[in-house]
């Protein structure tokens, strides 16, 4: 069991509100993943300023980087700088630390620990932008670290998180690796994130990516994917993972119960449904 | 000096936990209770075992009135995976959609969802009787036992797999049939207790227009010709 939640802002006046919004939802999920929560914050500029790049990165001492504004929070380590994505990235990787997120709108949390004590952490209440996304972690695949801890962020602004276990990881990991595609955990949920890394890299957009991803992999799964346009929920062919996604014309949220969702403001006339099995939701800014 | 009951009480879910509501309930101090601010909570009036009468104002978590045996239990919102699962007896109404599985294994009473049903609605189904205004999902009447399913929508693949003998009623179309599942004929008797399951729903639809669904016992029987597998 894990939870996920994410909230896509369409209206610009809720912006300053992302984060307060996303922890809400985040702390209604706290009991289906107390193990770890990772969160992904979209368009925030105190945290990754415009014409910088941003990236995430767990690492054993701090990171020294001229120019950069570094800030730490728990686990995670945030590393902003006026540089390109492949320059920062490259001189954060010189470090030794592990790298987990990076691109020019996104910033990155990962940690283990329970998720109220996490969104604190991360000071998530005071996060803006105009997309977010959380994920509550009951570890059932690998590890309790850091590393195996959601989302995982292995392509420019991208972000995909999990609920659910794949079956055929293993296979896919090998083809992957046979490609040359590079791994940072064993986590089932880091070889969805890079199979669909692979596909946005060779063009195809977020939908396309994930109908082949329903194709190419077994078993359980509800997965939450956001890029730097926007996000996409898909459920596996018998929605053994609960899903529920609710619309207004100032936003667009999903969850994995509605109570996640039950505080958003303009909640009581929105349209409420379940994703369907194996069809792609999708939305763009 | 005799102790007056209350007729009716309220209970604010915002100030006051699921665990004392259904505290409240399975020793009931009043006849009917109405619960504000359900807020999505799960197991919101679980466990019901006397003839009271309670209203939700907002929509439902996982197993609202699950396990309900007398209870009048209505949703006035939509209900979370589970709604009425294994009811013995009584009435739960939904006046919008149910999650998955909703009356899944129910014995006995009656569930109405008045929006749609999502997958696995009656699955493994015991007796229950349940009565959907709109669609039903995939899967739906899986292993049913006993009990009938009347669908006024449509109904989504693989309906009616591995069923005993639980009796299906559908008014639009059928994605596709499970294992085991065929279309019967609709005799007298089988529009007359449609009628009446749709009269206790409240929905006036022409008995006419369904279509029945049930158990072509070629699964459940064991067939001599077989031996070889085994």
């Amino acid at each position: 069991m894990c939870g996920i939640v994410g909230l896509h802002l369409r209206d610009p006046e809720l912006y300053p509100r992302l984060g307060s919004l996303l922890e809400s939802m985040l702390c209604q999920m706290a009991g289906r993943g107390p193990d770890s929560a990772g969160v992904a914050v979209y368009g925030d500029h105190r945290r990754c300023p415009e014409g910088y790049a941003a990236v995430s990165a767990l690492t054993e001492g701090s990171v020294e980087i001229p120019g950069a504004l570094v800030t730490e929070a728990g686990d995670t380590t945030v590393i902003a700088a006026p540089m390109g994505v492949d320059d920062l990235v490259a001189a954060v990787r010189a470090t030794g630390a592990r790298v987990v997120g990076f691109g020019t709108d996104l910033t990155v949390y990962k940690g283990t620990g329970h998720p109220r004590e996490l969104a604190a952490t991360y000071d998530l209440a005071n996060a803006q932008g105009w997309q977010g996304l959380a994920h509550t972690r009951m570890a059932t695949e690998s590890a309790v670290t850091p590393e195996g801890c959601h989302p995982f962020s292995v392509g420019p602004d991208q972000c995909l998180v999990h609920n659910g276990s794949f079956a055929n990881h293993a296979t896919i990991r090998r083809e992957l690796r046979a490609e040359g595609v590079e791994f940072d955990s064993e986590n089932d949920s880091e070889v969805g994130a890079r199979f669909v890394a692979q596909r946005l890299a060779q063009g195809e957009d977020l939908a396309k990516a994930l109908r082949a991803l329903c194709e190419r992999f077994d078993g359980f799964y509800t997965l939450l994917v956001t890029t730097g346009e926007g996000f996409a929920v898909v459920c596996d062919a018998i929605a053994c993972k609960p899903a529920i996604i609710a619309e207004t014309p100032r936003w667009v949220a999903m969850a994995s119960e509605f109570r996640a969702l039950a505080d958003l403001p303009g909640i009581e006339s929105a349209d409420i449904y379940e994703p369907e099995p194996e069809r792609v939701y999708a939305w763009q800014r | 000096m005799a102790t007056v009951t209350p007729v009716s009480s309220k209970v604010d879910l915002s100030t006051s936990s699921v665990r004392a509501l259904n505290a409240e309930l399975h020793e009931p101090a009043a006849e009917a209770y109405e619960v504000l601010h359900p807020q999505g909570a799960h197991a919101i009036a679980a466990g019901v075992h006397h003839p009271v009468t309670v209203d939700i104002r907002g929509h439902a978590g996982y197993y609202c009135a699950g396990m309900n045996d007398g209870g009048t239990i209505t949703v006035h919102g939509s209900a979370g995976t589970g709604v009425a699962e294994n009811m013995m007896s009584g009435t739960v109404r939904v006046h919008g959609d149910a999650s998955q599985s909703a009356g899944a294994t129910g014995h006995g009473g009656l569930l109405v969802v008045s929006g749609s049903a999502s997958m696995r609605c009656g699955i493994s189904m015991k007796g229950i009787d349940i009565v959907v205004g709109g669609d039903i999902g995939p899967m739906s009447a899986f292993m049913a036992q006993a009990g009938r399913l009347v669908v006024c929508g449509d109904a989504g693949d693989a309906l009616g797999d591995s069923i005993y003998e639980a009796r299906i009623y559908v008014r639009g179309k059928v994605n596709s049939l499970g294992a085991d599942c065929v279309e019967k004929p609709m005799r007298a008797e089988h529009l007359s207790e449609l009628a009446g399951l749709l009269g206790a729903a409240g929905l006036d639809h022409d008995p006419a227009d369904f279509r029945r669904y049930g158990s072509a016992r070629k699964l459940y029987h064991f067939a001599a010709h077989n031996s070889d597998s085994y």
